[in-house]
């Protein structure tokens, strides 16, 4: 049974905004950290923490609760952001990020941070986690679901087919996987580096139902959520999330450079502006 | 401590775990196992079709088949994958790395084809690395019983701890050691002989061949302690102290004399500061397509080198 949050399209828009605001607060004063990948993920992330997942901060190992893996795990800010918003941690953790002994390690790390559900950090890795996640669900017969979130230069990994071959095979309809779709990566755009062709298609070769949306609409976003919410027709699913790497902050969006800096003095002051009118 | 003769019937030590993996499972639901499209030549085949509802099949793809074994591990399954020695630690080191060792999850890996015991493969398919890769790895068990028996009761421990656990097989048959209700513990040394003369350290195996050394020895007059030090991590170091109290130590495996048991034992007696070493085991070279026993000749695993390394250290 899912317990859906009662909330508005509007309040998740306030709350991603806050969200970005938080991820931003942490990678500024830890001068380290993932800003581009987090902005991107940010609005899925904030739907699937405050609207989707059947879940419960005071028992973060309760085992019938959804799972998040957050695969691409670099853009951690924005889930710490959002465990720390639910109070998994106290909210004051944001001001230890990358710090020594804190729950928000550089990449997340589920025996320091509650609410993690698998540790990740080397790209690849965390949709096979997420696909035993489901099968171990398919066995019990469990009703919880795994959602992963994936980064489009993540699946130049040769695991990620490895692991959606897998998860058709064993018709993991109770897996959801996001591609956030941002078109860059480290060293330059998807098309440079690795051309990503047609997710979807894809996605769907390998007998996966899939969706494509716009990763910043939140109206599109809950929609979509509903959509596969009751779609039990032994397929996984995936959606693919067009965004825009840095989003929310002017001057980092679609800006490579943004992948893994964090903002000085100056930009965050201009960012924090930009992000707080977001919501006005 | 019986040592059976070394007439004794043979049995692959695969057949071990494919023959307990079963019982365990019936014991334990939770109890998976993880194939690789290699469960026949891993003898998981009777554990498929007796608990078809614990086993499952990624296919041929190590990576992923760590990573679906951690998610199944976080939810309080048991899954042991089952593959080759060769791609059990080399193929999937880095998913073993950071989703099994790096969270601590209680994942086993289950490995057949250990050291040159695929002769017949080729030097591919033959696992000389993996007990050396996986011991530097923190939170990781690495174990390698001696026979069938010591195997079978071997693999039920690992499923008894928590926590990443490496159990390499043979893919051939090796003697049968040990009597059928012998107890081993996870990180204690098996003593199958006390002896003052000179110690010999020996797992997985070459512990028969050890044992023939050993029986020869003291045909001679050479009084010989014997250990089966079938955990290499953790090391069981106060066995090794012991042996450094005798000075002459032998140390004897199916592994890649870098880093497995031989390199092990070093580093105890390196800092207990006194006591000889000599590693007998695989001479940092790939092998080939042939007889296990030329194999074994080829890099000095014979029972005539222990028995000459024996007599030049005393």
């Amino acid at each position: 049974m899912n317990i859906l949050k009662n909330i508005s399209i509007e309040e998740l828009k306030q709350k991603a905004a806050e969200l970005r605001q938080t991820v931003l607060t942490m990678i500024y004063e830890a001068q380290s950290g993932h800003p581009g990948g987090s902005f991107s993920a940010a609005d899925v992330v904030t739907a699937l923490y405050f609207k989707e997942t059947n879940i419960d901060p005071k028992n973060p190992r309760w085992e019938d609760r959804d799972r998040f893996v957050l695969s691409k795990g670099h853009a951690c800010p924005a889930q710490y952001a959002a465990l720390a918003m639910l109070g998994y941690v106290p909210y004051e953790t944001i001001h230890k990020l990358r710090e020594y002994g804190s729950p928000f390690q550089g990449h997340p790390d589920m025996k320091k941070c509650p609410g993690i559900d698998i540790s990740t950090g080397s790209l690849g890795q965390g949709l096979s986690c997420g696909v035993g996640m489901a099968i171990a669900g398919k066995i019990d017969e469990k009703n919880y679901r795994v959602f992963v979130m994936v980064g489009d230069g993540e699946c130049n990994e040769g695991q990620i087919w490895e692991a959606v071959q897998t998860a058709a095979k064993y018709k993991l309809d109770n897996l959801v996987v996001f591609v956030d779709n941002n078109g860059l990566q480290l060293d330059g755009t998807t098309d440079e580096i690795m051309p990503t062709q047609d997710f979807e298609d894809k996605f769907r070769a390998f007998g996966f139902e899939t969706q494509r949306i716009d990763g910043h609409s939140m109206e599109q976003i809950v929609s979509v959520l509903d959509f596969v919410r009751g779609q039990k027709n032994g397929k996984p699913k995936c959606i693919v999330l067009d965004t825009v790497k840095g989003k929310g902050v002017s001057f980092m969006e679609n800006k490579c450079n943004w992948h893994g800096v964090a903002p000085n003095d100056e930009e965050y002051e201009q960012a924090m502006k930009e992000l707080r009118a977001s919501v006005q | 401590m019986s040592v059976k003769k070394d007439d004794m019937k043979k049995i692959a030590t695969r057949q071990g775990f494919g023959d307990e993996i079963v019982k365990l499972g019936k014991e334990n639901k939770n109890i998976m196992v993880l194939d690789i499209d290699i469960g026949k030549s891993c003898k998981t085949t009777e554990f498929q079709k007796q608990l078809p509802k614990q086993h499952i099949n990624v296919g041929i793809a190590e990576q992923n088949g760590a990573g679906v074994a951690a998610g199944l591990a976080t939810t309080g399954k048991i899954p042991f994958i089952s593959t080759y020695a060769v791609f059990g630690s080399l193929r999937m080191a880095e998913q073993i790395r950071q989703e099994i060792c790096y969270p601590n999850l209680n994942v086993k890996i289950a490995c057949s084809h250990g050291g040159l015991t695929p002769a017949n493969d080729g030097g591919s398919h033959q696992g000389i690395e993996d007990m050396g890769v996986l011991r530097t790895i923190p939170n990781m068990t690495v174990v390698m019983g001696a026979d069938y028996y010591s195997t079978r009761k071997l693999v039920r421990q690992a499923a008894e701890i928590y926590g990443p656990v490496y159990l390499r097989f043979t893919r051939d048959a090796v003697p049968v050691i040990y009597d059928e209700d012998e107890e081993f513990v996870i990180g204690k040394a098996k003593e199958l002989k006390q002896g003052k003369d000179v110690a010999i350290i020996a797992n997985g195996d070459t512990v028969c061949l050890a044992i023939e050394a050993a029986n020869q020895l003291e045909e001679e007059g050479v009084s010989v302690k014997l250990l089966d030090m079938h955990t290499i991590k953790p090391l069981d170091k106060q066995a090794v102290l012991d042996c450094v109290d005798i000075g002459r130590i032998i140390t004897v495996e199916d592994h890649n004399v870098i880093n497995g048991l031989g390199s092990a034992v070093c580093e105890v007696v390196a800092e207990a500061g006194k006591g000889k070493v000599r590693r007998i085991g695989i001479q940092d070279q790939f092998g080939q397509s042939a007889p296990y026993e030329k194999l074994l000749e080829l890099n000095g695993i014979t029972v005539e080198n222990i028995i000459m390394n024996a007599k030049q250290l005393l």
